[in-house]
């Protein structure tokens, strides 16, 4: 194993610098999330490293909440992403047939609206809450995450040792966990990092369009749609958890960039 | 003459494509139906709140005609998107179809200069990031690539806006558009707007048109003309470029749809009245006609784009030209 190259150590003490943060809000952040402790728009001072909001509640504790928000539900997104998607993916690379045929029109169609779209199409009959939000998340990912893991799947289940499961009469389901699954994860942990990428965009731009995590909870983009009208008076409240977003995921790309140059130099000739 | 012209491959290839870009298409007016409809949340609940009474359900239920099966709304839905009837939005009685024929224009012309823009541009990014692989040109157009896909499409649009109209004063910070304004006013009041939507799509773009040409640069016909003494840009120009455009053609269609995406949001951020914001405000109402009426379009967009990118790389590959 070669040593860790700068970027990706980088990457990874940024993100888990935003990993422990969202875990340890409570102890960290010096104020309480709905707390109204200044005027509106403070700028930045010794008691309040940020400034406050639009209503007067100190920002950087609004962040520091608003990260533990927005990275549980993409962290809950991607995990339910990648349970869904690669299960069927899986499934149908070692059923083929029909099942093959189904599910990948199935996901064809589910991929020929834009995300975005859908997600508004569905979100405008269905209650907005966190668990429904993660839910239509993670499934309309999950198609995404069903076309890579059939693509690497179907590599891994014309291998000797799959065929050598089978006629041992082994299932169809003990095939997926025990043959596919521990040889196709290098390419789809690398994935699960731009997948986690793109779910902290999606529910900051679903939260911005006042959609998604509703008042007074807020996530990154919550806090953007908050403070926007700030910004045509010149305060940049508003563009604090762009810098946020913005650093984690460089970082995450930084590590999954990493991973991925890793896992296919390791792969050797298989390529 | 005619038959051979039908029988030509290429011809069956181009017309299986648009068969199957329509039947996605009416699938995903399915989809899009099913998606508002048979979902657990009931329209008429969502429309009127928890606080309705019975009887106000039932006449909702009734007007909104929820008591036909789902297949007789869908099949009469349909019948009327084809004839350029959208129904009524719930929340103002106005008619769709109209309401949405100016914003769809607001919407294509927004993004459509930033087309214009972006596309050469990013080409042009491309061929120089190939043509200095490895070195400072590439590198510093890589890292900004890398920046402009981190940042989310609202958030770039209230950096630009802070820069650009708070700071500097150069461009108005809301798109106001109106039917009375000269070609130049209105590309003055959308210049932030196109500013955006060309930075969001622009990383994407050139990305992949430099991995479309690097695929092409390891062919052996570089190599050759590379021994011959050809500059390297004129390599690239006239070997290297030739040869990769269905997968560059096909990279500025995905983006092209994907501008249709970027469109929504970078909208909503400047109050510029378009389609997006024709959608997202019905959305938050729960006005689901619209909603549905908006999706469609949206759908309708985005699988022509990918159907041409399809239809054009069919052509673009002399190999299928030529029956065997």
């Amino acid at each position: 194993m070669s040593r860790i190259p700068l970027s990706a150590l980088i990457g990874m003490v940024v993100t888990a610098a935003y990993f422990l943060a969202a875990i340890f809000a409570d102890v960290i952040s010096p104020y309480g999330y709905a707390e109204v402790v200044g005027n509106v728009w403070d700028p930045v001072s010794a008691e309040h490293w940020l400034g406050t909001d639009s209503i007067g509640r100190d920002l950087l504790s609004r962040m520091i909440y608003g990260g533990q928000i927005t990275i549980f539900v993409a962290a809950a997104a991607t995990v339910l992403a990648f349970a869904t998607g690669a299960f069927f993916g899986f499934l149908a690379a070692v059923s083929g047939g029909w099942v093959d045929q189904v599910l990948s029109r199935l996901v064809d169609l589910l991929m020929s609206i834009p995300a975005l779209i859908l997600a508004l199409v569905i979100l405008s009959v269905l209650p907005v809450s966190i668990p429904v939000l993660i839910g239509v998340m993670g499934l309309i990912e999950s198609t995404r995450v069903y076309r890579l893991s059939r693509a690497v799947a179907v590599d891994v289940a014309v291998m000797d040792y799959v065929e050598a499961a089978r006629l041992r009469g082994e299932g169809t389901i003990w095939v997926i966990f025990r043959e596919i699954l521990p040889n196709a994860l290098s390419p789809l942990v690398a994935e699960a990092g731009l997948r986690f990428i793109f779910m902290v965009l999606f529910i900051s731009t679903l939260s911005f369009l006042g959609l998604g995590v509703q008042p007074p909870l807020a996530d990154w983009g919550g806090i953007v749609k908050e403070n926007k009208e700030g910004i045509v008076y010149g305060i940049p409240a508003a563009l604090i958890p762009a810098v946020a977003i913005a650093t984690l995921a460089i970082s995450v790309n930084l590590v999954a960039d990493w991973v991925l140059t890793r896992t296919s130099s390791l792969k050797g000739g298989r390529g | 003459m005619i038959k051979s012209i039908i029988g030509h491959p290429v011809v069956l290839l181009v017309a299986h494509r648009i068969a199957m870009g329509l039947l996605l298409l009416f699938a995903a007016s399915l989809l899009i139906f099913a998606g508002t409809q048979i979902l657990p949340g009931d329209v008429a609940q969502s429309i009127l709140g928890q606080s309705a009474t019975p009887q106000a359900l039932a006449n909702l239920r009734a007007e909104l005609g929820l008591n036909e099966p789902a297949v007789t709304r869908y099949i009469s839905w349909l019948v009327g998107a084809l004839h350029g009837d959208l129904g009524t939005a719930l929340t103002n009685g106005q008619d769709i179809a109209d309401a949405m024929g100016r914003r769809l224009g607001n919407t294509l012309f927004l993004a459509g200069c930033a087309a214009i823009i972006a596309v050469p541009l990013a080409l042009t990014l491309g061929l120089v990031s190939v043509r200095y692989q490895g070195r400072w040109p590439d590198k510093v157009i890589s890292a900004v690539t890398l920046a402009s896909v981190s940042v989310p499409e609202f958030l770039l649009g209230y950096i630009v806006m802070f820069i650009m109209a708070v700071r500097l004063h150069a461009f108005p910070s809301v798109s106001t558009v109106y039917d009375s304004m000269s070609l130049l006013e209105r590309l003055n009041a959308i210049a932030l707007p196109v500013t955006v939507l060309v930075l969001v799509v622009l990383g994407h773009m050139m990305r992949m048109t430099r991995a479309a040409i690097l695929n092409v640069m390891q062919s052996a016909y570089i190599e050759t003309a590379e021994l011959k003494g050809m500059r390297p840009f004129r390599i690239i120009w006239r070997h290297a470029l030739p040869n990769a455009i269905a997968p560059v053609v096909n990279v500025v269609m995905l983006n092209l749809a994907y501008l249709v995406v970027g469109v929504v949001v970078v909208e909503v951020v400047f109050v510029y009245p378009g389609m997006g914001q024709y959608l997202v405000d019905h959305v938050a109402k729960r006005d689901v006609p619209v909603v549905q009426a908006c999706g469609l379009v949206f759908a309708a967009v985005y699988i022509g784009l990918n159907m041409i990118a399809d239809v054009v790389s069919i052509l673009a590959n002399p190999r299928l030209r030529h029956p065997k």
